[in-house]
């Protein structure tokens, strides 16, 4: 067996390609968190007054809040105190067009495959890049504006449409909701926008690139989309850092309304820096993400694909109000090395007829450990509500883990769910018999993972299902000649 | 095409096959029969390549190269084919582009072209027939809840495909029903070609009727004891390996 556990391993160890530092002239403040930090991010942001309340109100409460630790993640105790929680690129001036942004940050986002350019852009796809905490650039506006879509960074909007953000700002994920919510929203500087009006089917994806570049800095960010009644919209959202031997705080939120009959897509690939082999550094990614099918007929689906990370603690979730709607949730989840990943969802079923589906797959190698955590609840008034669930999780090697914590809670008899999981592991067997009928053991290994994930792939958009084929195969990928 | 000698292999420290010696030409057939536990299924896996076995001692050349030093993907893409005694189940991973990618791989190391999914399918169609399979199984996983029966066809079938220079059927004929068997032979037969050839690993004379052997060698304690022509088979049928043990006995001594 021993051969078995060497051929895997070899395989697994494999290089981060997004580690590069840029070297980008920021403003940025001393390390440390108190009220006065958060005023002055207010402050620096130039937001209405609202927004100060809100964040003061979030701040104190998370004050009185504790990081949770229920989840089976273990990690050295994090120094809050330690982390800088505003920088920015400093601008040279205003902006007026794509072509003022920052040589330098541009140069960042081409290196990641991400072009600021509109005409060098990927086809059919809006981008708002995300530098540290603050936008740099979102393409497309005018294209969308013309169809009433609104698409910008989080710090535009809440200038330019204050009462659209006050109406949902926290209507999904409450300022108190959790201790990294909390956080977040009390220090969140920047991040996505969008609102799609009724009726309107969103011609292109739109897409959100993040991107933490400054040392010891603490990522905030916070999306917020609305789908209005009628309306369908696809939303990417894609993620690195640099290599750096200590570990960096991302803490985001990410909120979705779907009004009656909107249809949302939620798609990341999130591959931040996951430390080194032995476990140094690497992003510790606290997420809350969450969606409110608000309207009947509404549907929300959340397809991830989580192979970066040193520590991964995020649940999407799609709280089912209107009758008829519809919450699904594809993910992917990858740990190598010493990476930690506690993940899954939570549907919440309170309207008639709601339906959810969840398939986890989670990959573990080298030392890596993976755990699903999912909730499935049917409250009382949700009458013929049906989950779905399916987890399975993949090893390779024989020193990684998988877990898996279904919770199932149901309130009405009417209501239908059902579980599935599966634990399986790479054998030797299966690569010796790819490798007789002529298929070197790296690709063996890239067919069988692929070949696993197959149904959370295909509710990709074609490119991004492409890139996270590519991305698993780099993230497996290993030294053996 | 085969030159085995002095080949000396074995698990974990216990030796298994002790100074065999195989020749196999091209367009032969050869049969190597033995009781259970002689050392024919180590012989398949290490001329095919399985790290678990360890080779101590000999030589095999394939085509003149030196099959021992060579990867099990490269002594694949060579042209040595093994027929699985026991196929493995792949899930998740679709039968026909696994065999495409199997197949543009071979053609690959062979300076060939690689086929496209139009011309890969052409050539499916073609061989499925030859199989009797059906097609439906290739839309599927990769032996994923097959029978026994579906799983050995599979493998023909893979091997019609691949048309490999030397192919090893490693207890083909086991769990087969008479009508599998059969087809499977047909197939293996009509695959037969003047630069191939064939080194089948039976327990029983049965499937011998229908792929009728050139030669037949007995292996009985990690050595061949006996070797003769397809009549050597009928014999063993009737009287059994007891006989030979004897003969495997003084091989042993120096």
């Amino acid at each position: 067996m021993d051969s078995t556990t060497d051929t895997i391993e070899s395989f697994v160890k494999s290089e981060y390609k997004y580690g590069f530092v840029s070297d980008i002239e920021t403003d940025s403040f001393a390390p440390g968190l108190n009220e006065d930090v958060v005023r002055r991010i207010w402050e620096k942001k130039g937001e209405p007054d609202f927004m100060l309340d809100w964040r003061l109100k979030a701040f104190r409460h998370w004050l009185t809040m504790t990081e949770p630790h229920w989840p089976n993640l273990h990690y050295p105790p994090i120094d809050y105190q330690a982390y800088i929680y505003y920088a920015a690129a400093k601008p040279k001036k205003k902006l007026g067009s794509m072509d003022e942004v920052d040589p330098e940050t541009r140069a960042t986002f081409e290196k990641l495959g991400i072009s600021l350019n509109e005409q060098k852009r990927l086809s059919g796809v809006a981008v708002d890049a995300i530098l540290d905490s603050a936008s740099v650039a979102t393409t497309f506006k005018e294209e969308l504006g013309r169809q009433g879509i609104i698409f910008c960074s989080f710090n535009e909007a809440v200038k330019e449409h204050p009462d659209l953000v006050r109406k949902y700002l926290g209507t999904v994920v409450p300022a108190n909701d959790n201790f990294f919510a909390a956080l977040n929203s009390a220090v969140f500087s920047d991040g996505s926008f969008c609102y799609i009006p009724k009726g309107v089917r969103c011609p292109m994806e739109l897409s959100t690139y993040f991107r933490i570049n400054t040392a010891g800095a603490g990522q905030f960010e916070r999306t917020l989309l609305v789908a209005d009644e009628g309306s369908s919209v696809s939303y990417l959202e894609g993620c690195t850092a640099p290599m750096r031997d200590t570990n960096q705080l991302h803490a985001a939120v990410v909120e979705l309304i779907a009004l009656e009959g909107a249809t949302i897509k939620y798609s990341t690939v999130q591959n931040w820096y996951p430390g080194d082999k032995e476990g140094k550094g690497g992003i510790y990614n606290f997420v809350t993400k969450r969606g409110k099918c608000a309207g009947r007929n509404s549907k929300i689906s959340w397809t991830q694909v989580e192979t970066g990370s040193a520590i991964t603690w995020k649940y999407p979730s799609v709280m089912l109000l209107g009758d008829n709607s519809v919450g699904e949730f594809y993910s992917v989840a990858l740990t190598n090395h010493r990476q930690q990943a506690d993940t899954g969802t939570k549907m919440v079923h309170v309207g008639k007829n709601t339906s959810s589906t969840i398939v986890s797959k989670g990959i573990s190698a080298g030392q890596g450990n993976n755990s699903y955590r999912g909730q499935v609840k049917v409250l009382k008034s949700a009458a013929n509500a049906r989950n779905y669930s399916q987890c399975d999780s993949l090893l390779l090697g024989d020193r990684c883990g998988a877990h898996t914590f279904p919770y199932i809670e149901v309130r009405n008899s009417t209501a239908r769910v059902e579980h599935e999981a599966s634990t399986s592991k790479i054998g030797e067997d299966q690569i010796f018999y790819c490798n007789q009928r002529g298929i070197a053991t790296q690709d063996a290994i890239n067919m069988i993972v692929n070949g696993y994930c197959k149904e959370v792939f295909k509710h990709l958009p074609m490119e991004f299902a492409v890139e996270a084929q590519k991305l698993l195969g780099v993230s497996l990928e290993g030294s053996v000649g | 095409m085969l030159e085995i000698r002095n080949l000396c292999a074995g698990v974990e420290g216990n030796p298994i096959l002790k100074d065999l010696n195989l020749q196999v030409k091209a367009g032969e057939v050869h049969a190597i029969m033995g009781p259970n536990g002689s050392g024919k299924s180590t012989l398949a896996q290490v001329l095919a390549g399985r790290s678990e076995y360890e080779v101590t001692g000999g030589t095999v050349a394939f085509n003149g190269a030196d099959l021992l030093d060579m990867k099990p993907e490269d002594r694949a893409r060579a042209g040595l084919f093994l027929a699985f005694q026991y196929p493995v189940e792949i899930p998740g991973v679709n039968s026909t582009s696994f065999l495409k990618a199997a197949l543009n791989e071979c053609r690959k190391a062979r300076g060939e072209q690689e086929l496209d999914a139009v011309e890969f399918l052409a050539l499916v169609k073609k061989k499925t027939k030859l199989l009797e399979l059906d097609p439906a199984l290739l839309g599927r996983s990769v032996n994923e809840g097959f029978s026994g029966g579906e799983k050995k066809r599979n493998e023909i079938f893979q091997m019609a495909v691949l048309e490999p220079r030397l192919a090893i059927l490693d207890e083909t004929d086991s769990g087969l029903d008479i009508d599998a068997l059969k087809v499977v032979a047909g197939g293996v037969n009509k695959l037969r070609r003047p630069d191939n050839a064939t080194l089948v690993i039976t327990h029983y004379q049965r499937l011998l009727n229908y792929i009728v052997p050139d030669i037949v060698h007995v292996l009985m304690q990690g050595r061949i004891v006996k070797t003769g022509g397809k009549e050597l088979a009928l014999e063993l049928e009737e009287r059994g390996y007891d006989w030979l043990l004897e003969t495997a006995a003084s091989n042993g001594k120096p």
